[in-house]
């Protein structure tokens, strides 16, 4: 465990000193919640009809969510594409580690180093000025700590397959658009899954991408009930597993036709 | 200008032979952008759906407003992303070769890179556009159509005017303002619902600061034959795109002062 410990910590403390990337994607952020809480405000300003989530629910919403921005899988580690296109990914194969660990270990630190600089402040403004509403309750607020947790193995999982997708395209752009493409529509970032068609929830719900940001969210405002965490916790590790166990299969087959690049 | 158009062309023709150096790549990419449009406008048919309406817009209006934001968009970025990289080109120096040569920088800047995926973005926002304005119930006209064309052109210029601004303060701080993406990437985003639905300190920035309104909500006021909440007069709407040439004109400028005031930073 300990070199996967080490490797994770040295990740973690280089990402903050990037403290000006921190500012400058937390007033992205602060301004994408704006245009997203304005065009929210304006829909539930045209519409009297019942909806699912109300107004003060969706706001609240929107700011973690934005909050916990960092947390969608982005995409391959960028060291590591770079490591393959120039061929010094064949000292990582040379390390006598467990390769998907310390990939897995990488993409850990960064998660938890960007989503964590950025979630902080953005707490505060929201909470303080924008309307961001604490935990109707301490078992909601409880909830939500651990399926955040869930979210975040979740993400290293998915980022992690993405990472080892580079072994074969090389640049690794493809991919690393696809995978946040399909976590932005169905994470709940872009529209809260409960505002979707009634009759696409049952495949919102099967999908791995509400693990992300929907599930933790939505116990946060109460919006579903403390009750339900376990059933949704193992939903998230039951995902996280099979994209754990895909990963091993891809890299292990990767690393054997690997050409390396460069010389 | 016959020549500096060839030579931006030669410029491109390279940019795009190495884009399909990494065919497969290239290929998913395209369709990646394809896509991810494709689902940001699902999630605005989802709003809709639930809601009905947007302050008296229905889906096919905001559907042009949409179409015309897009290809703007995905114009400037084809034509104009060499200035996203442009930092990178300051800290290592290598704006000192542009300089000796007896070109335009902005040609030269403009010219390192054409990214070719930008095409599914592009398609889509046509896409969108062109189901926007048969189901809207618009009474097409040259007259309407022409102006449509002069709004997507004010926007293209508009938005390469941003990304030259973004690269320009490079000349100061040595690196890429992240901040910028705020209207270029937020503008679009913001442009793409109707401008009333917005607070007066947001609306008021998206006219005067970053004149996003004149090359998408006005015309699109013309064009869909509504009157504005706001008040403007119908004559505006159809001359408000030039404000997008005109931004573009500045920004230029600005570049200018920016080159003169360039020191290299060697390594």
């Amino acid at each position: 465990m300990t070199p996967y410990w080490a490797v994770a910590s040295a990740c973690f403390r280089v990402l903050l000193q990037y403290r000006a990337a921190a500012a400058a994607g937390f007033g992205t952020q602060l301004f994408w919640g704006l245009i997203r809480v304005m065009v929210f405000d304006a829909f539930y300003r045209s519409s009297g009809a019942p909806q699912p989530m109300s107004y003060p629910q969706v706001v609240t919403y929107v700011w973690i969510s934005q909050a916990l921005f960092a947390l969608l899988p982005l995409g391959p580690d960028a060291d590591v594409r770079a490591m393959v296109r120039t061929g010094t990914v064949a000292y990582e194969l040379l390390r006598p580690l467990d390769l998907y660990a310390l990939w897995y270990s990488r993409a850990l630190a960064q998660r938890t180093a960007t989503a964590g600089m950025r979630a902080v402040p953005m707490f505060l403004v929201a909470g303080c000025f924008l309307g961001l509403q604490p935990p109707p309750t301490w078992t909601c607020a409880a909830a939500w700590a651990v399926t955040t947790a869930g979210a975040v193995l979740l993400v290293c999982a998915v980022s992690t397959l993405a990472t080892i997708s580079v072994l074969w395209t090389i640049s690794g752009e493809g991919i690393s658009r696809m995978l946040p493409i399909l976590a932005f529509l169905f994470s709940g970032i872009m529209l809260p899954i409960p505002l979707f068609p009634d009759w696409a929830q049952p495949l919102l719900n099967f999908l791995p991408f509400r693990g992300i940001l929907d599930t933790p969210l939505r116990l946060y405002i109460g919006h579903l009930p403390p009750g339900q965490v376990f059933g949704l916790l193992a939903h998230q590790l039951a995902w996280t597993a099979a994209f754990v166990a895909l990963g091993r299969w891809v890299l292990a087959r990767g690393a054997r036709r690997l050409t390396v690049q460069g010389g | 200008m016959r020549d500096a158009i060839r030579l931006y062309g030669r410029y491109i023709g390279i940019s795009i032979r190495g884009q399909m150096q990494y065919r497969a790549s290239f290929a998913m990419q395209a369709a990646a952008f394809f896509l991810v449009t494709i689902i940001e406008f699902c999630a605005i048919w989802a709003l809709f759906d639930r809601f009905g309406s947007l302050r008296g817009w229905t889906l096919p209006e905001v559907a042009v407003l949409y179409g015309m934001v897009h290809i703007a968009f995905a114009l400037a970025e084809g034509v104009a992303r060499g200035f996203d990289v442009f930092p990178q080109m300051v800290r290592g120096g290598d704006f000192d070769r542009l300089l000796l040569r007896p070109r335009s920088t902005a040609l030269q800047v403009a010219g390192q890179e054409m990214q070719l995926m930008r095409l599914g973005r592009l398609l889509q926002g046509l896409a969108v556009l062109l189901w926007g304005a048969a189901s809207a119930g618009i009474a097409w006209t040259a007259a309407r159509i022409g102006l449509l064309i002069a709004a997507i052109a004010g926007g293209a210029c508009l938005f390469s005017g941003l990304f030259v601004l973004q690269a320009t303060l490079a000349f100061w701080t040595i690196e890429t303002l992240e901040i910028v993406n705020t209207v270029t990437y937020g503008g679009t985003e913001t442009a793409q619902f109707p401008l009333s639905i917005y607070r007066p300190w947001f609306r008021r920035f998206f006219t005067l600061v970053v004149p996003l309104a004149c090359v998408s909500y006005f015309p699109a006021h013309a064009i869909l034959g509504r009157p504005d909440p706001l008040g403007t007069p119908p004559a505006w709407h159809w001359v408000s795109p030039a404000v997008g040439v005109g931004f573009l004109a500045v920004s230029l400028r600005i570049w200018q002062v920016g080159v003169r005031h360039y020191r290299s930073t060697g390594s």
